[in-house]
């Protein structure tokens, strides 16, 4: 025979579960909140002169194509430098390293950087390059950018890694096939998917950073695609805009901030697409 | 374990490539001690001339050349410690809802939601602070609190200042909402890795769901729940964007919660690229070197927690 729970533990759990409901709708209403803010105020200037007019001086009108432009190849080249390193520093972990002692420091220290405030990478690319060099630039920008991704790439892919069965790889070994091109042919193959994935979501991670860019690809206020000069990037001239007092720079940041959300929610998207997609 | 697939003689090529692959992971060690001896270098005329009394110092004053951390210090560690304390039970109760209290299918969505939350850029969040948040505070939030607040010793700390809308308070608030979606990934990971017979056990002796939590789920994983913390935390202090534009970047020792204040990633990103002759930039170089050790600290010890519980660790 069921009996009843005895009021304060009845009560206890209602709030409880109360409690867990409110945390949820909260959050999702925040996030609302600022989408629908980020939506409403950007739409305004979020049209074809954004994509193809000059950046303006203060209080004109004008687009962000020099930041586009720049946010493209700070970061295309950011993402360029990191795939290699990233899929390298995985494959010793998941493939020779293992559980070595150095293999288990690498993973510590790459979780380590994978967390490390993007601002003090940016410090240290620009005691590095931009000291060295002498002057700022979309290039130091773009390394900046990889040490974020590097470790990103590392992680993710170290896992899809160990994924790939290992009866695959015996049977290359078996055919006496060298083991690096049991990695290059079989194991990279095997886990090209997932190796999309983990590139895709560290560019979303690094397409939206800019505190690593303000010492080191500064901005610009003319059109540059020169990667050795100080350039324009679209998270760097948002943050100008919004703290400056024009309310016509200030819209134009909006306009530029739903840019780069939708940017980025469409990578993630597609990376989880991707994934599912694989996975069926 | 030795790799089962080692062979003994092995061909050169084959010795090239795993040499390049060791050689690019002991990369990644030497690129951490590089960036600690890059700030360490540049900050030395700032170490050698202010020495220990840096880290104890109010004093920011470009124009004497009289500078001291303490200030952006106590900023950094007072607003994450505001967004932990308002990011750890939301997350909590998000990460329950997912896991105990909706049904799986329902859960994944709201699992799906809070992700989309982590993929919005950081300056995103800054500028809704600095243009939704603050002046929604300063006019219908702020001004209540104080009148009601300034004569309650501890409240008129917490609830005082000015009805500015951005400030130290404000910062946290935000820092907040940047790190449930982290903190409450990696709960939900932690949480899923009890094992289904312990919580059945428990349900079938009459345990209520809040029991099932505080007496299995919660003692089970507490390691992995602390290091998601201190992750979300190690994330806190760093975080630059979205504090700059609503902390309102004041040097002065904030002597309640609605006074503006600086962290130590603000100042860097106000600061950095102004900041001319030597001593100036080299003190902004030793705030950016206290900033590295503490988050090593702190992401060290989270990773050392969360190991051990054998979780992603908020990468999904």
């Amino acid at each position: 025979m069921l009996t009843k729970l005895s009021r304060p533990r009845r009560f206890k759990n209602h709030l409880f579960t109360v409690f867990c409901y409110a945390t949820s709708v909260l959050s999702i209403m925040v996030l609302a909140l600022i989408l629908w803010t980020l939506v409403s105020r950007g739409l305004g200037h979020f049209n074809l002169a954004m994509f193809t007019q000059a950046t303006p001086a203060a209080g004109m009108d004008g687009g962000l194509r020099d930041a586009i432009i720049g946010s493209f190849i700070i970061t295309g080249i950011g993402i360029a430098i990191a795939i290699p390193i990233g899929i390298l520093i995985a494959t010793f972990l998941a493939e020779f390293g293992r559980k070595s002692a150095l293999a288990n420091q690498i993973r510590f220290l790459n979780d380590v950087l994978l967390s490390a405030p993007s601002i003090i990478i940016g410090l240290f690319v620009y005691a590095l390059v931009v000291k060295t060099t002498g002057s700022f630039s979309g290039l130091a920008g773009s390394i900046a950018l990889a040490i974020i991704a590097i470790p990103m790439i590392t992680r993710t892919t170290e896992d899809v890694l160990y994924l790939v069965s290992p009866m695959l790889k015996e049977a290359a070994v078996a055919l006496g096939i060298p083991r690096w091109r049991v990695t290059v042919q079989i194991v990279y193959r095997a886990a090209l998917s997932g190796i999309i994935t983990a590139v895709l979501l560290a560019l979303a991670r690094v397409a939206g950073e800019t505190a690593p860019l303000l010492f080191t690809a500064l901005n610009n206020e003319f059109a540059n695609a020169n990667p050795l000069h100080p350039m324009a990037s679209l998270p760097v001239v948002i943050y100008r805009f919004a703290m400056s007092p024009y309310s016509s720079w200030q819209s134009l940041a909006w306009s530029g901030a739903l840019l780069i959300t939708i940017i980025i929610l469409a990578i993630n998207l597609g990376a989880r697409l991707f994934l599912r997609k694989k996975e069926q | 374990m030795s790799n089962p697939l080692r062979i003994k003689h092995t061909l050169k090529p084959d010795a090239l490539f795993t040499g390049l692959t060791r050689w690019c992971g002991i990369g990644l060690i030497l690129l951490i001690f590089a960036i600690m001896f890059s700030l360490v270098l540049l900050s030395a005329p700032s170490i050698s001339a202010f020495g220990f009394k840096f880290l104890f110092s109010t004093a920011w004053d470009p124009a004497h050349n009289q500078f001291g951390a303490l200030v952006a210090i106590l900023g950094t560690l007072v607003t994450s410690l505001i967004a932990i304390l308002i990011a750890v039970p939301l997350s909590f109760g998000i990460a329950v809802i997912i896991i105990e209290i909706l049904p799986p299918k329902l859960g994944t969505v709201v699992a799906r939601v809070v992700e989309l939350m982590a993929g919005i850029p950081s300056i995103i969040y800054g500028m809704w602070g600095l243009f939704s948040l603050a002046p929604f505070l300063a006019t219908h939030v702020q001004p209540w609190l104080i009148e009601h607040c300034q004569n309650i010793p501890v409240l008129n700390f917490l609830f005082g200042g000015m009805a500015i809308g951005y400030g130290i308070m404000t910062a946290g608030i935000i820092l907040a909402m940047m790190i449930i979606p982290l903190i409450s990934s990696v709960m939900r990971d932690v949480l899923a890795t009890t094992p289904e017979l312990l919580k059945e056990a428990a349900y079938g002796v009459g345990a209520t769901r809040w029991e099932v939590v505080k007496h299995i789920l919660v003692p089970y994983t507490r390691a992995g729940m602390l290091g998601g913390v201190i992750l979300g935390l190690g994330r806190a202090l760093g975080e630059t964007m979205a504090v700059t534009f609503v902390v309102g970047n004041s040097h002065k020792l904030f002597t309640a919660l609605f006074m503006p204040g600086t962290t130590i990633s603000a100042s860097l990103a106000n600061e950095f690229t102004e900041a001319t002759g030597t001593l100036y930039p080299s003190a902004l170089m030793e705030l950016g070197l206290i900033l590295f050790v503490i988050t090593f600290i702190v992401l060290a010890l989270s990773r050392r927690l969360l190991r051990s519980s054998k979780t992603s660790g908020g990468v999904q």
